[in-house]
């Protein structure tokens, strides 16, 4: 394969090729041509079994397979059932779903109906973020076209079938991603999750069997059709079928949306598409799964990225976050950053996650900070332990997922901070010593006149010192001195 | 427009858009933005204006059209210019100046300017 080709684009093949805002674009590209052959072909079963068949995985970050999660629901007898499209979209940095909505809003809406016919059901909910305005915009407009062209509403494409698709907003909470959570919110209570069992196939929005699934996952529902479930499946890994989209982030020269087969490898991904590390720098780690995943390094570039492997290297596919570290990160620092967004985030109702976390969050404070012990990295191991078996929903249960990654892949690094007080990566500011070198420093006194808390002493034309208890590290001397006497321990 | 009653009438329908498409395909040049949220915020929104106006000051007969994210984020604002019987290609870094720089020079000239990003993914045919 051509070195500049290696991804591939199934769930964003239409995504910056037509006008999200002209549905005739989207028929051109074979659009609502999966629906009109499921309709004709009047087999719920069979289509199901199309879905089963090609090995198609949830990307909202389960991994669950949808072509099961759709017969599930199938079977499940109800006057009325529904289809609901989770967009809700809360790891920080990720906007997979936002431009697969942004770009191909259609190939979204024909999944769902799809989908509603396989299970028998009529109505179709997208919850959405409503910090989304222009994905919300996009898709009104996709549904008034869809239904002006009868591919929503009564007797769908001639057949018997009817279906209709409304939005639900949601107000940008992590956990109402969580499909307990965001069914709850959706019926307009906390959203707060509950526990499975029952699960939405069972009862879901309105007690009634219900299907949720993400968007990136629909957004592969109309070629599996179109091109058949045997295409399908010759993309990717064993267990995991297809392509996966990721938000590459962080210290990498070409960020982006990029869309890759799974099992290409982390190395491909980073240096040949991404371009490599910004700056010329060294890469250290590259984190996915978002705030529920963990850190990847070197010793792992090579792994094939799909669902179990990831999982077995101690992070996880998560919905398509992918953040590139250099050498230049403190991993203490980094779990820290997710770990904040957790507490922030955590919904409050079982106790591990509301003050495991908090707790968590604390004893990283104190290593940052250059107080930790030996037995504060014992305590965060356990902890983490215990909150991952106790917590209540998939928030709690993977919150300590940035710290357990880290320790293990970073041991080194937290036992500096605790047992040298040092920093290798030079980022904990509690950490860093500013010093003069007698040898280098002329006796300026430009750095004296720049220390706002007179730390700096001594005489016209004499080596300068610094007093390391008065010091607030704020580099203002390391930047005033123009003769490199200054200098970062 | 009157509703698509079957799998026949769709067909028939994309034929029809596709013909109406290959038509102005040989006569056009095709003219898309990306503007998806980041692309607005990149100043996608100002790059097509000035492309449709200069195209009209110009007389180049063009289809400009907005899609979603093309995938290249660092190199937002993103133009992709299709000339009749050529492949389309991508310009990255757009602003003002370079939407006058590329129908000017590439568009009415087929001089070949600086900013090109090259592809760097495989779709799947349709
Ligand atoms: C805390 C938390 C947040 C979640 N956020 C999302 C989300 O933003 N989008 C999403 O599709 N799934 C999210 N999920 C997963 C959903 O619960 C659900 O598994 C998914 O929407 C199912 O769709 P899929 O099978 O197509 O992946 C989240 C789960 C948890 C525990
Ligand atoms: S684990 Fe956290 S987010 Fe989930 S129910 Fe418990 S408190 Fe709420
Ligand atoms: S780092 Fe700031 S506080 Fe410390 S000696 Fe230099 S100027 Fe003074
Ligand atoms: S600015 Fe540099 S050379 Fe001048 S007194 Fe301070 S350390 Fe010495
Ligand atoms: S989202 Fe704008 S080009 Fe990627």
């Amino acid at each position: 394969m051509d070195v500049n080709k290696k991804q591939l684009r199934i769930a964003l093949r239409n995504c910056g090729f037509i006008d999200p805002e002209n549905i005739d674009q989207y028929i051109v590209r074979d659009g609502y041509m999966a629906l009109a052959n499921v309709l004709m072909q009047n087999n719920p079963q069979a289509a199901i079994e199309v879905v089963k068949k090609s090995g198609l995985r949830g990307r909202g970050g389960g991994g669950f397979p949808t072509g099961l999660k759709w017969e599930l629901a199938s079977k499940n007898p109800s006057d009325q059932k529904y289809m609901i499209c989770n967009a809700d979209e809360g790891d920080p940095g990720a906007f997979m779903d936002r431009s697969i909505l942004e770009g191909d809003p259609h190939s979204v809406i024909e999944a769902m109906a799809i989908g509603g016919f396989c299970i028998g059901a009529t109505k179709g909910l997208i919850y959405i973020r409503a910090e989304y305005p222009l994905a919300i915009k996009r898709l009104e407009i996709a549904i008034a076209q869809a239904r002006e062209y009868g591919f929503l509403g009564q007797k769908i494409l001639g057949s018997d079938f009817d279906f209709d698709l409304e939005l639900r907003y949601g107000a940008g909470a992590f956990v109402c991603g969580e499909e307990t959570a965001l069914i709850h919110s959706m019926e307009g209570m906390r959203g707060e999750p509950t526990f499975k069992p029952p699960f939405p196939a069972q009862e879901g929005y309105l007690k009634k069997p219900s299907n949720v699934n993400n968007v990136e996952t629909f957004a592969n529902i109309p070629v599996i059709f179109n091109k058949g479930w045997e295409w399908f499946s010759s993309i990717g890994t064993e267990k995991s079928k297809g392509t996966k989209v990721f938000a590459l982030a962080g210290q990498i020269n070409n960020v982006g949306l990029i869309e890759v087969p799974m099992g290409i490898t982390l190395r491909e991904v980073i240096f040949e598409i991404g371009g490599g590390i910004k700056g010329g720098k060294q890469f250290k780690a590259v984190q996915t799964g978002g705030p529920s995943g963990g850190c990847l390094t070197e010793a792992f570039l090579d792994t094939p990225i799909d669902y179990d492997n990831l999982i077995a290297a101690g992070s996880m596919m998560g919905s398509g976050g992918m953040i590139v570290m250099d050498e230049t990160s403190c991993m203490p620092a980094v779990a820290r950053f997710y770990l904040d967004f957790t507490v922030e985030e955590s919904c409050g109702k079982c106790t591990p996650c509301r003050i495991g976390n908090k707790r968590l969050c604390e004893i990283l404070d104190k290593i940052i900070e250059g107080k930790g012990t030996m037995d504060d990295l014992t305590i965060l191991k356990n902890l983490s332990q215990v909150i991952k078996d106790t917590a209540l929903c998939g928030l709690g249960q993977t919150s300590p997922n940035p710290i357990l990654s880290t320790i293990d892949h970073f041991w080194d690094e937290y036992v500096a901070h605790v047992t040298n007080k040092k920093c290798p990566a030079g980022q904990c500011k509690s950490m860093k010593q500013y010093i003069i070198d007698a040898e280098q420093c002329i006796g300026c006194t430009a750095c004296a006149r720049a220390c706002p808390v007179g730390a700096i002493k001594g005489e016209k034309k004499n080596p300068h010192s610094i007093n390391q208890d008065l010091c607030i590290k704020c580099g203002a001397c390391y930047e005033k001195c123009k003769f490199n006497a200054i200098s970062i321990i | 427009m009157d509703k698509i009653k079957s799998l026949a009438d769709l067909q028939a329908k994309k034929e029809s858009l596709l013909a109406t498409m290959a038509q102005t395909n040989e006569q056009d040049v095709q003219i898309k933005v990306a503007m998806a949220t980041c692309g607005i915020a990149a100043g996608a929104k100002e790059v097509m204006d000035t492309m449709s106006d200069i195209c009209e000051a110009k007389g180049v007969k063009t289809n400009i059209s907005q899609t979603g994210c093309m995938g290249y984020c660092y190199a937002e604002p993103t133009v992709e210019i299709k000339k009749p019987g050529k492949e389309p290609i991508v310009f990255g870094y757009v602003n003002a100046a370079k939407a006058k720089e590329i129908v000017e020079k590439y568009i009415l000239n087929d001089e070949i300017i600086e900013g090109v990003i090259p592809q760097n993914y495989q779709s799947i045919d349709n």
